[in-house]
């Protein structure tokens, strides 16, 4: 299995997937060799975790959520490398990945890539083994730049991991949908594979008591403010909230390339002494956020899957998702709006912080729900899938 | 009957609750027309016909106040022809609630208003009395068996429901716990079903369901049970179960086929009650309903959501009764129509397949959302009444009557 990042060192969702997602195949008794391009101080005592030492020629290695346009703005004065270079690394991983997969000859059934940072690595992994290649889709080029100036390398590192691939598993329906029409993958290689969770709900210290006291309600955006998870739909909303319910705070947990945007949106309507950012939050800081929230909104303008729906849901909050996500195809207990559609946005989480019935029961069957969307759940899904290509 | 989509911004401003125009089932005109089109006026013009070739049919029915003023109102060739069938003389009409409200449970004496109401309602339609009682939803309690008992009605109806009757059949007439006249007749349900769910399930081992094969197993009764109360939803023709899988030709042979063995006939309800003696007593302590695998009233008020709902809409009774508004008054009772809260029912993965094909909403939280709305205006509506007369007598246009999506019809 080739990853790109791990917790604690992910910027994103993605890394929390591949670590669930490992962890539950080899409870399942799947042998996993997990290939990382460089070396981390991570831990994976289910899995013989290897680094391919990328950095000895590389350097320092982009996140897997960057565009090149949002690279350029966030780094303006060269302190990193050039925007070219996180495909340098993946190509510099694909590299090394040609010398490391000679030692594994024999004992690998099964290559599984995840996105695209891994897909050359993952093309040369299976010519030199000549095994199946898995190619498992966190997100598109399309997702991250919301369609706007996808990046035509990229792209093409997609497409061509896509061709070579035996199998391809999005996250979620309507990405299904996008590798159809923007990759022309054919469409019995796809398999949707649902991403899952396995965290239970652990009761921690409250936070923004101060708030709490006074009778304020807690709305929540946590995720990479970026332009795919719709950070202006969500000040604008804020606005329309405020309208109705005048107490209430919003918490905005992540950090990115729109954070100036939002606090400037923000501003601009008057409403800027209602927000509060908290920067980028992992861990029991992260739980304790989404424990203190009355609600949290997704608005995302496209999300492949969306863990943070079922991180909030393990954590008892009430959600108010996009329909232009992947988790929004499964949940039933959530409360769910086009990402555009502002005015409805704003009158369903009005009425969550306003019905108190409202709110308890989407906890409850949230809850009750969310135990049903397991990683192993997904892995069973996965090896399934497995098993259809190992001949 | 069903709210519309009805945002929070919407409240203080429209008052229209019930007049969606969209093309989506929320839409009630819509959706009468639908029904009656695929089912009521078909099968109105079967039952006509078989009433007229055989002399030994009779029929039972159950009409909702407000969907006898939908009819009224937008389609009174359909309410003609309900006529024509009453007229005959051999169709009883059952007493119920006006709003097909759960009001027994909330408040006696709104309860009791509404089946006035009713009462009312029906003999200016049909020029008839109804002598037997059926709670909305069949919801019974030996509590509403004595009320019923006390009014003079004859025969109340109730799920046949193992819980209660234990070894014993549905078969027969019994008498509720505590009453003195009044009888029961139960609801077989497995026979009911087999007709309103199983009709067209192509996996169920007796599909295709004749009316010969239907009517042997009726007949099979005879020896060990005097009656078979065979409770449906009237939509069950041609709109639960399709035309094109052969429910009216089922209904047009069914008569035939009964009545060729000799032993069995067809009465009214309140026939049925004076023509046996009770059997037994029944005894039913908590509140047994028709619907899901529970057979009680959580499809309704089974989360907190719709116990909220509805505790809340039934809070303002004092308020909205002194309002003296009748508009104000009859907005108040339409939310009370218990559609409104089996559309937020939650109880998806079990019996959530047949609540997800009846809501017209997206989610059951959507149906709470705007309800509650709704309501907030309703009490916005009551609080301006209360001050002085000059901020308020705000001009309305004319309500624009809504439908409702019809009730059950006993055969």
């Amino acid at each position: 299995m080739l990853g790109w990042e791990l917790p604690p060192f992910n910027s994103g969702g993605l890394g929390e997937a591949c670590f669930g997602l490992a962890r539950a195949l080899s409870k399942k008794g799947v042998q996993i060799t997990f290939v990382l391009p460089k070396k981390l101080d991570v831990h994976m005592d289910f899995a013989d975790l290897i680094f391919a030492d990328v950095d000895e020629v590389a350097g320092n290695l982009a996140g897997a959520y960057t565009t090149n346009d949002s690279w350029s703005s966030l780094f303006p004065t060269n302190a990193f490398p050039p925007a070219q270079d996180y495909i340098g690394g993946a190509l510099k991983f694909a590299e090394k990945m040609g010398l490391l997969a000679k030692r594994y000859k024999g004992s690998i059934d099964v290559v599984h890539a995840h996105d695209w940072l891994t897909y050359p690595a993952g093309m040369v992994a299976k010519r030199v083994l000549n095994k199946p290649l898995i190619a498992h889709v966190h997100a598109t080029e399309f997702d991250r730049t919301g369609g706007h100036n996808p990046n035509p390398m990229v792209y093409a590192i997609e497409k061509k991991g896509f061709e070579i691939a035996d199998k391809v598993l999005p996250v979620g329906g309507f990405m299904k949908d996008v590798l159809i029409e923007k990759y022309n993958v054919d469409q019995d290689k796809i398999q949707v594979v649902y991403n899952g969770i396995d965290d239970c709900r652990r009761d921690l210290a409250p936070v923004l008591t101060a708030f709490k006291e006074l009778g304020y309600k807690v709305v929540l955006f946590l995720g990479r403010i970026t332009l795919q998870k719709g950070p202006e739909y969500f000040v604008r909303a804020a606005k329309r909230i405020l309208d109705y319910e005048p107490k209430t705070i919003f918490v905005v947990t992540g950090s990115g390339d729109m954070e100036g945007y939002m606090i400037s949106e923000a501003a601009r309507l008057g409403i800027l002494d209602k927000f509060i950012f908290t920067g980028f939050l992992r861990g029991e800081e992260r739980d304790q956020i989404y424990q203190a929230a009355d609600l949290y909104v997704m608005p995302s303008v496209s999300e492949p899957f969306g863990i943070t729906a079922l991180e909030a849901l393990v954590n008892k909050t009430p959600l108010l998702i996009s329909k232009q996500s992947g988790v929004s195809e499964i949940l039933k207990n959530a409360l769910k709006v086009d990402f555009w559609d502002v005015e409805e946005m704003a009158n369903k989480a009005v009425a969550v912080l306003k019905y108190s019935a409202l709110k308890s029961d989407l906890q409850t069957e949230g809850q009750k729900e969310v135990r049903l969307y397991s990683w192993a759940k997904t892995a069973d899904q996965v090896i399934n899938v497995y098993n259809q290509v190992v001949h | 009957m069903r709210v519309k989509r009805y945002r929070v911004f919407d409240v203080g401003w429209d008052h229209d609750y019930f007049n969606d125009n969209t093309e989506t089932n929320l839409n009630n005109k819509k959706v009468l027309a639908k029904v009656a089109a695929k089912s009521y006026l078909p099968t109105n013009t079967i039952l006509l016909k078989l009433l007229e070739n055989h002399p030994e049919l009779s029929l039972t029915y159950s009409f909702s106040g407000i969907l006898l003023e939908q009819l009224e109102k937008d389609f009174p060739e359909i309410l003609d022809s309900f006529k024509k069938l009453i007229n005959t003389g051999r169709v009883e009409v059952l007493s119920e609630t006006y709003y097909h409200s759960l009001a027994f449970f909330y408040s006696r004496k709104e309860f009791e208003r509404q089946v006035e109401m009713h009462k009312a309602k029906i003999k200016r339609v049909f020029g008839v009395t109804p002598k037997a009682f059926r709670n909305t939803e069949l919801a019974y309690t030996n509590e509403l068996a004595k009320w019923a008992d006390e009014k003079g009605f004859t025969a109340i109806l109730a799920e046949g429901w193992d819980s209660f009757l234990g070894w014993r059949s549905p078969n027969f007439v019994y008498k509720p716990k505590g009453t003195k006249k009044i009888k029961t007749l139960l609801k077989n349900y497995k026979l009911s079903d087999d007709i309103a769910f199983r009709f067209s399930e192509k996996s169920w081992s007796q599909w295709p369901l004749t009316a010969d094969k239907f009517a042997d197993w009726v007949s099979r009764i005879n020896g060990n049970g005097q009656v078979v109360n065979l409770f449906m939803d009237y939509e069950t023709f041609g709109e639960h179960q399709w035309e094109a899988n052969g429910i009216f030709e089922f209904l047009r042979q069914l008569p035939t086929e009964i009545l060729k063995h000799p032993d069995n006939n067809f009465l009214t309800v309140s026939e049925a009650a004076k023509a046996y003696p009770a059997m037994d007593e029944v005894d039913v302590p908590y509140i047994v309903t028709w619907a899901d695998t529970e057979r009680d009233l959580s499809a309704w008020v089974g989360n907190a959501i719709q116990t909220s709902a509805i505790s809340l809409l039934y809070s303002l009774e004092k308020t909205i009764l002194k309002a003296n508004d009748p508009e104000l008054t009859h907005d108040w009772r339409r939310l009370q129509t218990s559609d409104h809260f089996y559309y937020m029912c939650t109880k998806w993965f079990s019996d959530g397949d047949v609540h997800k094909y009846f809501n017209p909403y997206e989610s059951p939280y959507d149906a709470f959302i705007s309800f509650m709305n709704v309501v907030s205006d309703l009490k916005l509506r009551i609080e301006k009444k209360k001050q002085p007369q000059k901020s308020l007598n705000k001009k309305r246009k004319h309500i624009e009557t809504s439908r409702n999506f019809p009730n059950s019809i006993g055969i």
